[in-house]
């Protein structure tokens, strides 16, 4: 049947998605740390893929390919301490992102730096959580900023694909 | 065609959420910042557990030791910093020492966190 091609070439299409997220989720992890003083930041290019199945693909498969990326990931490279953070960031970031393009006033690239900044916040909570303190509050302002700069290209990528493939 | 609106006149919008989003993030992080008295202790934190509590002022090394990790945490001329971590990145070593109130060092691997609290004169005492 038409329809059963097409679930597989979707299900083809989305795996292929989540093995280059995780490349470049690989990617991230051995480029120099960007800034020194706040250990743990990361650039966020696996949002790259995840903002362009967001927006050409739709909510479900966004998700589904960003926590599978996530898990994947951890299990390879990671800890399950790990893990409860990137899924914790990435939560916040996918449903921050979600609703701010289903409210429809920002660009890709508002976007990618809301998701990318949410990402870290989400992280930074998970880490007061976890570890009973509010200290590190002061590093969102660092993170903050990097994360706009590092969504700004991100959604730059991610715009780059959503309007040529 | 519906694919070029994706970025178009939306850029405004984008400049002026990202400028009051940072404008947020900075007045919260500048609270966390100000509101706070210079730091006298160390605390120093495993998991939920505190492990141990020690003055600034006295030059000290503490060996923040677990079943499966280890934590070299040195105070010196009123700085605390980790020299060496069996922890497999390293980050906390690579921490510049700290001083102030909230000021903190976190090695997430192992779970440990030394930070600068201020405590009143009356209850410092030393844990050894």
């Amino acid at each position: 049947m038409g329809n059963n091609k097409q679930r597989i070439k979707k299900l083809c299409l989305l795996a292929l998605l989540t093995a280059a997220s995780m490349i470049l989720s690989y990617v991230e992890s051995v480029l120099p740390p960007v800034f020194a003083a706040v250990p743990g930041i990361k650039v966020g290019l696996p949002n790259i893929i995840v903002i362009f199945i967001l927006y050409r693909m739709g909510v479900s498969s966004a998700a589904t390919v960003s926590f599978i990326r996530i898990f994947l990931t951890s299990l390879l490279f990671g800890n399950p301490i790990s893990l409860i953070y990137s899924v914790a960031g990435a939560l916040l970031s996918l449903v921050v992102m979600i609703l701010l393009k289903k409210a429809d006033f920002l660009s890709v690239i508002g976007v990618s730096v809301a998701g990318g900044v949410f990402h870290n916040l989400g992280q930074i909570l998970t880490a007061m959580l976890l570890l009973g303190t509010t200290a590190i509050g002061y590093y969102m302002i660092v993170l903050a900023v990097t994360g706009t700069l590092a969504g700004i290209f991100v959604g730059l990528c991610g715009a780059f694909l959503i309007k040529r493939c | 065609m519906q694919k070029e609106k994706y970025i178009g006149r939306k850029i405004t919008n984008d400049i002026v959420f990202i400028a009051v989003l940072l404008f947020f993030v900075f007045l919260i992080g500048m609270l966390f910042l100000t509101f706070g008295k210079a730091g006298n202790t160390v605390k120093v934190t495993v998991g939920q557990t505190v492990f141990g509590e020690y003055p600034l002022e006295q030059d000290r090394i503490v060996e923040i030791r677990t079943e499966h990790s280890l934590n070299l945490l040195v105070i010196e001329s009123g700085r605390a910093f980790i020299r060496e971590a069996s922890c497999p990145d390293g980050i906390c070593c690579d921490h510049h020492p700290i001083f102030r109130d909230g000021e903190s060092i976190i090695c997430l691997p192992n779970q440990v966190v030394v930070t600068v609290i201020a405590k009143a004169e009356n209850e410092i005492d030393i844990v050894a």
